[in-house]
Parts: structure tokens; C-alpha cells; sequence
């Protein structure tokens, strides 16, 4: 017992010196994802010197970066509502099922041709929504642990949207809809901007009201946050919601993007993604302080890494593994203890690299 | 008497954090069979101290002398080797596994590398007679008390063999006859020659166990000490400085008692398997003292009027209405607050600012659409860091790495800033030293003159009698009886725990 007493404290260390506001560390905990990213965007430019270029025909701009950005933006919005999820010390394995459920409804709206746009879109939002709430309740009604209760709907939710497409791949022409996946505004693709108005959108109601502090308190100590009257069961059924909502736009764009609803294939393992993304992004499984900005920059590490790797010319195969070395490499730029070890093999980097 | 031993000596230790220099040249002598009690204020650095003698933290200077020989402990582990114990102020144990999978964790005895279940369970139930605590080892230890829990831990302490055994705080959450057993232990242990470290608030228990005294404040050793050659009042004055000492006399004084109408009536509550049938008054302004031993019903009343246990039969009336209470925002709304006795876990939200700490309850009763701002919300924790002397250099350092008198002042602060009407203070001096304990005493009863009514449980009677108007007694779940007036004294109170 006693043995775990240093072992908490380096942790609280940790967690403290990634994210206690106000001090100078504050800024710190952005340092290590953005100097990943921007690294491994650097690694692309060696691999390819046409790599930053950008062209601009028909209306919007083309090149690499627009690529990686375009597509980044069902994992980005997923790893946003994963975000809240996480700060409450729960996950959501379900988001790559809902996505598909989403696509499907949609697709299946979409071939009644007298349908308006925006009752097809509502609806996948609703749906979304709704299989939010069900994690919710058995996460903070039931207290069932989220692993399982999400696995429970990613595991039937898949198997409800092969019932809703019979077993098809169901394929729609709505170039109204279409475009959400694949059209362009202002120069940049419309996924991209619709997780910019997420973002913002998100940001707005997190930042701006106490929604924020409410989930993360929730997060550090739920039972404390209770007894000073917050509702925690209500805070907690918000993020699963939250994150429904999320993962029905990500799935509504993949589905826009190949005009088509894939139940087997549409959001498979994104899930994963979005988790990852949170964990680069620097946040804590057990919940707490969240940042959808460095969620987000997590999400564009993993997709630049996709890129590099595929430009670096490597068998596909390698494509996993390397991948996952990469991701090891910045969870261990991030921890305290691992920088410290190695400021004290490499000398030199006490003088410069020691932030 | 032979000269004793000296064990573990360490001698001007100093150990700086960023911007605080939390131990200054500190020389701590510690003999083979003595009770050595280490006493000061919280944040005198007695916890600092602890952790750089038994290699949890690094020391900034100064040498440790481990019979006689310099040494260096690099981790808790190497001093526990040694055979350095520590038994810290909250329990340490894992509640899922059993009493004596606790008690042998990381050295079980063993055959052919695999762990004997029988032999560890039957010396575990040796080693808790000692304590005498006959209990089921193979239970899971969440099924026991907090005060067995702690004799559990401190026997875990005691089975590694110890030469030197500290115990943090060990009688907190201990009632007097668990104290007793605890001294008794002690007391053997002191005759087979271990040295003890005793941290605790209590001084009544320093002099009745302890051998030697060393006086820490503000990171400096103020002195050691024979326990028989120091006078209380020398010990207090050595602890504090003169111009606390004040402050606890004024504490002495007793509150009037004012005659109001009633605020909080309970009639007859029950909680299904925790109280039976309970009946209290509060009236308006009054302050009323819940006394009990552990698990007497204190913290249980506590819990159903502010909510959080949900009542099985009876009523309760606040302000002439009845109130159904669901959830402790349904409390909140009616204008009652708590301060709860587990802070850690039921009190502060760690990892958050102590801004944040203090904003979050008015934050909630606001609703979280309108957002206090920024702004407001430091104006709010300046203000109260002020009004509290809460010590603490900006209102953005997190609050868990303040000292449990701090914690508690802070959340004090998130109550008075929605100003209920009720405020229900669950034990909340303590594990808290005598310069804040003397503070929030003060606070406790200005919140009773600006007419705030407070429901107080304490473990510590002579408190309640400093500023209750009133004290009900609590025993096995049931109200024993009321006390008021002159009938007030800590020995009646005794003498109704005791006997009914």
C-alpha cells in the first residue's frame, strides 16, 4: 500500500501540470500534441516537397493539407463528443454504430423522393440523439459501466442498421444531400466546415455557459459534485446525447460522401479513432479537464499520420504499426516522468528541450 | 531508567518546494521504545517531514541517521525495508480484497512461491487479537468501519516488524474506546522497543501516551520536549505562538441560546436500516450539536435532511413547509446546506481551482445557462480568501494541494456564498489543527449571530459545548436525549453516550 503512495502523486503531478489553469504549465499541455503535429507535417514535406502546395479550381481549393482536413472530419466530430464523454470519467465505444444507424435511416428517407432535405437531416440528428440518451440511462440511470453499456449498442447497433438496409448496401441520387459529404463552400470542403461550426458551436455552449465546468467537475469527484447540487445523472445523460448527436453528423457526411449506407462498413472502428485522438489531446480515462481543441489536434495527428505514411511509399502493411509506434511516441513526449528520464540520458537536452 | 537509543536522528533537513521553503534545518530524534508525538499547526510540515523520513519525497539537505548510520532512503519501499512503517491519516487499504489479503499485501507467506490462503488467514487473525478485534479476515475490509479499517491498517504497519512506526493522524476517525485499544497496542509495542511517531491533533492523547514531544511551526522546529516536563499550556503556547493562544480562550466562551421560532422540525424520521424514529427541533439562528460515537446516527441525520439518503418514515418540516427531498439539490433549493465529514471524497472536487470550488454550488443554484463570469467569480474567491485567511497564494491553485484546514474553509466559502438558511456541519473540525479549528469555530459561531441556524455533529465535545445552544444525543441510531442550559457539559453529554 504504501508502495502506490509516490505512484499516485507522480500521476496527480501529472494530471496537475497538464492542466492547472492559470499557471505556466497551462500552455504547456499544448506544446507536445502541436509539436507532434506539426513534426510529422514537416516529415511530409521531406517525403514530398509538393506537400504544402495548394491549388484552387472549380470553386475550392486542392492539396494535401484540404485532404488531410476533409478527411479528418468524421473522426474530428466523434473525438468532440468523445471528449465530454471521457471528461466524465465514461466512454462511448458505440459512436461507429451510430454513425452507421444514422447513414442508414437517411439513406432509406432519402429514397422516398418527396422528402425535404432538412426533415431527412433532422431525423438522422434525432436518431442520433436517441441512441445517445440510451447510453446515457444505462450509464447514469442503471449505473451500468459505460464500456459495457456502449458495448452493448455498438455491437446491436450495427446489427440494426443491416435491418433497416435488408442486408443492402442502400444507394440514393440527392445531389442535396450528397453535397454535405462532398460539396464545397468558401474554398473548403463542407465537412470541414461543418466541424468548424461544431467546434464553435460546441465551444459556445461549453465555454460560454457552465456546462463545461459542471462536466468536468463531474468528472473529478461525482459525488462531491452532487452534494453541492449539481445534477450529475442529468450532466451525464447530456454527453452521451451529446455524443450521439456527433456521431449521427459524422455519419450522415461518410454516407453524403459515398451517396450509399454501408451498415457493415460505415464508421467501422472510428470509435477507436476518437478515443486515441481524446488520449493524444492529453486527457485522463478517469475524467476531469477536457479541451476539444486538443481532441481535435489529436484527431489531425492520426489523420496526418495516415498521409505520411501512405506518401512515404511503405507497403500498406506496415500501415498499422507504424501507427501505432507514432501514437506511442507522443503519449511519451506528453508524460512528465518519460520527458525527465530522457532529459537525464541526453544531457543536452536539459539547455533547449526541457519546456 | 537506561538511557534509550537513539533509532533513526535526522538532523537540519530542509526541504524547498517552488516558492516555499516547507522545512527549515529540522533535527528529529527518535529512541527505541518511546512514543515520540510530533505536534504543529497544519502546514507546520509534520506531513513534509513524514514523507522525506520515509523516502516518499527527496530532501533538499540535511543527513538521516539510521542506527547510527548515515543513509538515504530512495523510496517509501527502501524505508519500509529498513523497517520504517508509516500508517497514513487516510486509509490506505484496498476495500475490494479481504481483511488479510490486506493485511499480507506484497509479502504473503508463501510456498514453492505460491500463496498459503490458510496459513495467511490464521496469522492475520493472531495478529488482529493483539488488537483485539475478532473479526472475519476473509471478509472484503469495505464491509468494516472506518475505525476498523484503521486499526487494520496500523496492524499492517505493526506485522511488517517495524523498528521505527509512524502513524499519521491514526485516532481521527477513532472513538475513545478504539483510542484505548489502539494505546494498548502501542504500549506494547513500545515495550518491545519500537519507536513510534504519533501525529495527532489531540492533545489530551499526547500526554497520555506519549514519551517525547517535538514542536514544529511554519517549517522550523520550534523544540523537543520531555512530555512530563511540559506543561499544557506551554505546549499550546510553543504550537501557536502568543497571539493565537487568545483565540482558543475566546473559544471557551459559550454562546447564548436565543428562544426563535423553529426553521427545521423532523418528525419521527426514519432511513431504512440507518436511523429509527428520530425527533429534532432547529430553531431559527440556533445552533444545535448532534453527539454520538461513530456510527451512532450523527452523520445518517445529517444525510436525510440534506437528502442524500432517501427517508423511509417520518417528515420533515423546514420554514412551516414539508419538504420531500430526493436528491441533495432538492435541500439546496430549500435553502440547506452540508458540509460533509468525508471531505476528500464528499467535499472538494480536487483537480478544479479553488475559484471553482468556491463558485460551483452558486453556479448550480443559478443554472448552468447563466454562466457567472469570470470576473465575478474571482471577485467572489478574493473575497473569501480574505474573509477566511485561506492561505494560498492565488485563487487558481488547485484545491488538493491545500492543507485539510484550507479544504475546509473553502467549501465553508462555497456555502456562505449562497447564504442558506440551514447549514449542516458534518464533523467539521476534523483532522484539522488547533489554529484553524480555533478559526472555524469563530466562524461557526459569527454564522449563528448573523442568525444562520447550523446543525453541528462533532466528535469532540468540548466543541459542541462551546457554541451549541444545544446538543441532542444520539446512540445505536436513536435520540437518547437533549441537553441545554447548564445541563450542557461535556460529562453529561458523556454520561448520555454512555448510558441512555
Amino acid at each position: 500500500m504504501k508502495q502506490t503512495q509516490p505512484c499516485a502523486d507522480t500521476l496527480q503531478q501529472a494530471r496537475l501540470a497538464r492542466y492547472s489553469p492559470g499557471s505556466t504549465k497551462a500552455s504547456a499541455r499544448y506544446l507536445w500534441p502541436l509539436a507532434a503535429l506539426i513534426l510529422l507535417l514537416a516529415v511530409n514535406l521531406l517525403l514530398d516537397a509538393s506537400f504544402f502546395q495548394l491549388s484552387f479550381q472549380d470553386g475550392r481549393l486542392y492539396g494535401s493539407l484540404i485532404d488531410i482536413l476533409n478527411r479528418s472530419a468524421p473522426v474530428a466530430l466523434l473525438a468532440i463528443g468523445m471528449s465530454l464523454v471521457i471528461a466524465t470519467g465514461g466512454i462511448d465505444l458505440s459512436v461507429g454504430a451510430v454513425m452507421a444507424i444514422a447513414g442508414s435511416i437517411c439513406a432509406n428517407l432519402l429514397l422516398q423522393a418527396d422528402l425535404p432535405l432538412a426533415l431527412v437531416i433532422a431525423a438522422g440528428l434525432a436518431t442520433g440523439i436517441a441512441a445517445g440518451l440510451i447510453n446515457g440511462t444505462l450509464v447514469s440511470y442503471l449505473k451500468i459501466q459505460p464500456i459495457v453499456a456502449t458495448l452493448l449498442l455498438m455491437v446491436a447497433g450495427r446489427g440494426v442498421a443491416q435491418l433497416i438496409n435488408q442486408g443492402q448496401i442502400v444507394t440514393f441520387l440527392r445531389p442535396d444531400f450528397a453535397w454535405l459529404g462532398s460539396g464545397s463552400w468558401l474554398g473548403l470542403p463542407l465537412p470541414v466546415w461543418l466541424v468548424i461550426a461544431m467546434f464553435g458551436l460546441s465551444q459556445l455552449l461549453l465555454r460560454r455557459t457552465a456546462l463545461g465546468l459542471f462536466i468536468e467537475a463531474v468528472g473529478c469527484n461525482a459525488t462531491a459534485s452532487r452534494y453541492l447540487g449539481i445534477n450529475d445523472k442529468a450532466i451525464k445523460l447530456f454527453v452521451y446525447a451529446f455524443a450521439g448527436f456527433c456521431a449521427a453528423l459524422a455519419g450522415m457526411i461518410s454516407a453524403a460522401d459515398i451517396q450509399g449506407s454501408d451498415a457493415n462498413n460505415a464508421g467501422l472502428w472510428l470509435e477507436l479513432d476518437a478515443i486515441l485522438a481524446v488520449v493524444i489531446g492529453g486527457a485522463a480515462l478517469s475524467g476531469g479537464r477536457f479541451s476539444l481543441l486538443l481532441s481535435v489536434i489529436g484527431v489531425l495527428i492520426i489523420q496526418s499520420l495516415s498521409t505520411t505514411i501512405i506518401v512515404s511509399g511503405l507497403p500498406a502493411k506496415f500501415n498499422l504499426l507504424i501507427k501505432a509506434l507514432v501514437v506511442l511516441l507522443v503519449l511519451l513526449l506528453q508524460s512528465d516522468k518519460f520527458r525527465r528520464q530522457l532529459s537525464s540520458v541526453l544531457p543536452k537536452w536539459r539547455k533547449g528541450g526541457q519546456a | 531508567m537506561t538511557t534509550p537509543s537513539l533509532v533513526l536522528e535526522l538532523k537540519q533537513v530542509c526541504k524547498h518546494f517552488p516558492g516555499v521553503k516547507a522545512l527549515q534545518n529540522v533535527d528529529l530524534r527518535l529512541f527505541a521504545g518511546e512514543v515520540h508525538a510530533l505536534l504543529g499547526e497544519n502546514g507546520a510540515g509534520k506531513s513534509t517531514l513524514i514523507k522525506v523520513m520515509t523516502g516518499a519525497l527527496a530532501k533538499s539537505s540535511g543527513d538521516i541517521y539510521f542506527n547510527g548510520q548515515q543513509c538515504h532512503f530512495a523510496s517509501p519501499a527502501a524505508a519500509q525495508r529498513a523497517g520504517i512503517s508509516t500508517v497514513y491519516q487516510e486509509v490506505n487499504l484496498l476495500p475490494n480484497l479481504s481483511v488479510a489479503q490486506n493485511l499480507f499485501l506484497g509479502h504473503e507467506p508463501r510456498r514453492f512461491g505460491l500463496i498459503q490462503h490458510k496459513k495467511m488467514q490464521q496469522q492475520a487473525q493472531q495478529l488482529l487479537l493483539r488488537f483485539k478485534l475478532n473479526i472475519d479476515v476473509t471478509a472484503p475490509l469495505a464491509q468494516y468501519s472506518v475505525a476498523v479499517q484503521q486499526l487494520i491498517a496500523i496492524a499492517r504497519g505493526v506485522a511488517m516488524s517495524a523498528k521505527v512506526l509512524v502513524l499519521d493522524e491514526p485516532t481521527a476517525s477513532l472513538d475513545s474506546s478504539e483510542v484505548q485499544m489502539l494505546f494498548d497496542v502501542m504500549r506494547q509495542l513500545r515495550e518491545q522497543g519500537v519507536a513510534i511517531v504519533f501525529i495527532t491533533h489531540f492533545l489530551e492523547q499526547v500526554y497520555q501516551i506519549s514519551d517525547r514531544i517535538t514542536v514544529l511551526r511554519n517549517g522550523s522546529k520550534v523544540g523537543e520536549y520531555l512530555t512530563a516536563d511540559l506543561p499544557r499550556s506551554q505546549l499550546i503556547e510553543a504550537m501557536l505562538g502568543k497571539e493565537l493562544q487568545q483565540l482558543t480562550q475566546q473559544q471557551a466562551a459559550t454562546a447564548v441560546a436565543k428562544q426563535a421560532e423553529p426553521l427545521l422540525v423532523l418528525q419521527q424520521i426514519s432511513v431504512k436500516g440507518s436511523l429509527s424514529d428520530i425527533s429534532l427541533t432547529v430553531a431559527k439562528g440556533q445552533a444545535v450539536g448532534l453527539a454520538g460515537l461513530l456510527g451512532s446516527g450523527r452523520t445518517e441525520v445529517c444525510r436525510a435532511v440534506y437528502g442524500v439518503d432517501v427517508l423511509s418514515g417520518g417528515e420533515i418540516q423546514f420554514g412551516g413547509k414539508t419538504l420531500t427531498l430526493q436528491q441533495p439539490a432538492d435541500a439546496i433549493k430549500a435553502g440547506i446546506a452540508l458540509c460533509p465529514e468525508e471531505r476528500k471524497t464528499e467535499g472538494i472536487i480536487g483537480p478544479l481551482s479553488i475559484r471553482e470550488n468556491i463558485m460551483l454550488a452558486l453556479q448550480a443554484r443559478r443554472g448552468w445557462w447563466r454562466y457567472l463570469p469570470v470576473k465575478q467569480q474571482q471577485q467572489l474567491a478574493a473575497f473569501y480568501i480574505d474573509k477566511l485567511q485561506i492561505a494560498t497564494p492565488d485563487a487558481d491553485k488547485p484545491i488538493e494541494q491545500l492543507s485539510g484546514g484550507n479544504q475546509q474553509k473553502v467549501i465553508l466559502a462555497r456555502w456562505l456564498a449562497i447564504n442558506p438558511q440551514l447549514l449542516i456541519l458534518d464533523e467539521p473540525t476534523r483532522g484539522i489543527d488547533i489554529g484553524a479549528h480555533a478559526e472555524i469555530v469563530l466562524l461557526i459561531k459569527s454564522l449563528c449571530q448573523q442568525g444562520m441556524s447550523l446543525l453541528v455533529t462533532s466528535s469532540e465535545l468540548e466543541e459542541l459545548v462551546a457554541f451549541a445552544g444545544k446538543v441532542v444525543v444520539l446512540r445505536d441510531r436513536q435520540k437518547v436525549t437533549e441537553l441545554s442550559g447548564d445541563n450542557m457539559t461535556a460529562q453529561h453529554i458523556m454520561q448520555a453516550i454512555a448510558e441512555g
